[in-house]
């Protein structure tokens, strides 16, 4: 983890609403593992007061992409950046996934909404360890579907205008001969409720599983404890999302 | 002795109650951990002061979430004083602790007077903590749940136990939450308190009108950032008129400047809360901007600064603005 004021390369707009924010760090471009999270400080003044965490959501040389939907405070300065400015970045942040581990020769990847962020950084691991790619990712319609640096896609839309006229979760069950057989493991990032289902249907497949949560945070990095995420059966009652997540094997924790 | 920070022959070092800091500016409690977590971005030697997260008897889980939420200038927090508990803090966090060049004060809070003796025993018979900071902002068990720091007596009693039972820097932390925070500034400065903290966070909620939900778990919780320093300040001033004993100024502190203010109404020392989130570097920062505002401004020492407010009303409890 450093904190460093790092150079925005470009911010290009790729669906509806939805943006890429391009940064150069060499450091966290070279370190950053799929599932971890940069905290960025949108502005120098008060407001926003907090930095906002996103997801790495791929690195290519010294450079950095984070991808994000434009629903507030934040994000709305994010847009605006242009080449050339500083942003204060702390990262990278918390605990990847397990991509590294060879308890599975499939992964599987599920994104619902701006889920698919960590998905291309993912995609990216597997590939270089030859792990064979099913992908599933659902948004509300075409023009917001992101679906680059992907492989192997199946598409969901709430309104069917394109791919299946359903969720991310519809496809992974219709489409889980193409893993099932395969040692899989899913690793899974969006809404609360489509995690919910991901984790049900995994737990009942005895499939193994991550998802990536999100939820408010101040710090990011484990100083304020205001990030708790509900233990399943421990000693302990939480953990913090930040420090020892957002990536949780999900029979670990109550979603 | 600190010569290696007596810069420009400007001093920024103090001694309060016994305890050198090497400058003014502390981190406050809960907003920097147990000081270990910040140790790969900031050399947290150059801290005046880490104050730990409050610890209690036991390890507590602290609330469900929500447990924050970002305001106008501030943020609201519930977190339910979730802490290692003491025994974990002496084992676990306090041979780190040790090995840092700045004072380690350990921040306490309890739900009954006898658990506050007895973290305060524990802490008591370990090396390396400088003092002690009694976080009164904690429902009282036995009085059904009400703050302990919103009843004077009950902060005079709290320091006089713990009075008796240390040598160590004792500074009570007063909550905002009270109509006159005089009243107990002198209530703990009777009963020999060394020092005060002021302030903790404001009561404070939000609501989501979409799903009429409070914004936090707890319905209502604690104000602190920006937004409360206006508060803050006149908390600290109306404070150090009341007592003769240091106050340290707390509240919504962001920068150097703001931190002058605090300086200038009254306060011996400062600490950096909320900054902390968002720049783990901001109380070195404010250290340094204190002593570059001192030298552009011909002062050889910082404390030239406390209280220095050139005021022309006399200061009066009962507000004059009214
Ligand atoms: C570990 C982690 C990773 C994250 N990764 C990403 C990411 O890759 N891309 C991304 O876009 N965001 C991501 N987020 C969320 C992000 O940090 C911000 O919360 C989000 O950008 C909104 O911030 P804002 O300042 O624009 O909105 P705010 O001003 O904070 O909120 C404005 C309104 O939008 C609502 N809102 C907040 N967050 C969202 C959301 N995610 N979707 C819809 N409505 C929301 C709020 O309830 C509020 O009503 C992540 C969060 C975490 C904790
Ligand atoms: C998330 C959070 C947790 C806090 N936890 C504690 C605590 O455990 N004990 C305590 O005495 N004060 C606690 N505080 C209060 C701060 O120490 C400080 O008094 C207050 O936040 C005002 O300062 P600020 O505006 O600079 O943050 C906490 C504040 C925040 C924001
Ligand atoms: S966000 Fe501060 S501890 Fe997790």
């Amino acid at each position: 983890m450093i904190q460093s004021l790092c150079t925005v390369h470009n911010v290009e707009q790729v669906a509806e609403n939805i943006f890429v924010l391009t940064f150069i760090s060499p450091h966290i471009a070279s370190v950053t593992k799929a599932g971890q999270f940069v905290n960025i400080r949108v502005a120098e003044g008060v407001e926003p007061l907090l930095r906002r965490p996103f997801s790495v959501c791929r690195t290519e040389g010294e450079c950095v992409e984070i991808i994000f939907n434009v629903v507030g405070k934040g994000s709305s300065v994010l847009r605006k950046k242009q080449s050339g400015d500083l942003i204060d970045v702390l990262g990278p942040l918390g605990v990847p996934f397990s991509l590294f581990e060879d308890d599975f020769d499939t992964g599987v990847l599920v994104g619902g909404g701006l889920g698919v962020a960590p998905l291309p950084i993912s995609t990216a691991t597997l590939v270089a360890r030859q792990k064979s790619v099913s992908t599933f990712i659902g948004s509300r319609s075409k023009r917001q579907l992101v679906k680059n640096h992907l492989v192997n896609v199946h598409v969901a839309t709430d309104d069917g205008t394109e791919g299946l006229h359903g969720t991310a979760v519809d496809l992974l069950k219709k489409h889980s001969d193409e893993y099932r057989y395969r040692r899989p493991k899913i690793f899974a990032c969006g809404p609360t409720k489509m995690l919910h289902a991901v984790a049900a249907f995994a737990i009942a497949n005895s499939i193994p599983c991550e998802v990536s949560l999100e939820g408010p945070m101040a710090c990011g990095f484990g100083i304020c404890q205001g990030c708790p995420v509900e233990l399943v059966g421990a000693e302990r009652k939480y953990a913090l999302m930040c420090k020892e997540g957002p990536t949780f094997d999900v029979r670990r924790i109550r979603i | 002795m600190y010569e290696g920070y007596e810069s420009d022959m400007i001093t920024t070092s103090v001694t309060l109650a016994g305890v050198q800091f090497k400058n003014r500016v502390l981190v406050a409690s809960g907003t920097y951990g147990y000081g270990d977590d910040t140790i790969e971005l900031v050399d947290v030697s150059k801290l005046g002061g880490i104050i730990t997260k409050s610890l209690s008897m036991k390890p507590r889980d602290g609330n469900p979430p929500p447990r924050i939420v970002e305001t106008a200038g501030g943020m609201l927090n519930s977190i339910g004083l979730a802490n290692i508990g003491v025994h974990r803090f002496l084992t676990e966090k306090l041979p780190f602790l040790r090995t840092l060049d700045t004072a380690i004060i350990a921040n306490i809070a309890a739900s009954s007077i006898d658990e506050y003796c007895n973290v305060l025993d524990a802490l008591e018979a370990e090396k390396g903590i400088n003092g002690y900071e009694i976080n009164v902002s904690c429902p009282n068990v036995k009085e059904g749940g009400l703050s302990f720091g919103t009843n004077p007596t009950m902060v005079e009693e709290i320091t006089r136990r713990l009075r008796s039972r240390t040598k160590k820097l004792l500074s009570i932390k007063l909550t905002p939450n009270v109509t006159h925070i005089s009243e107990f500034a002198r209530a703990a400065e009777s009963a020999g308190a060394d020092a005060l903290s002021v302030i903790n966070t404001l009561i404070g909620m939000g609501v989501n009108i979409h799903t009429r939900k409070p914004m936090l778990s707890t319905v209502t919780g604690g104000l602190s950032g920006p937004a409360i320093k206006p508060v803050a300040l006149a908390k600290v001033y109306e404070a150090s008129k009341a007592v003769k004993i240091p106050v340290i100024g707390i509240g919504g502190i962001m920068n150097a400047n703001d931190a002058i203010e605090f300086l200038m109404v009254g306060a011996s020392a400062v600490q950096v809360g909320t900054a902390n989130y968002i720049d783990p570097g901001a109380g070195i920062k404010i250290a340094e901007g204190i002593r570059v505002f001192c030298e552009a401004h011909n002062l050889s020492d910082v404390g030239d600064l406390v209280g220095s407010l050139d005021a022309k009303t006399e200061f009066s409890a009962i507000s004059s603005w009214l």
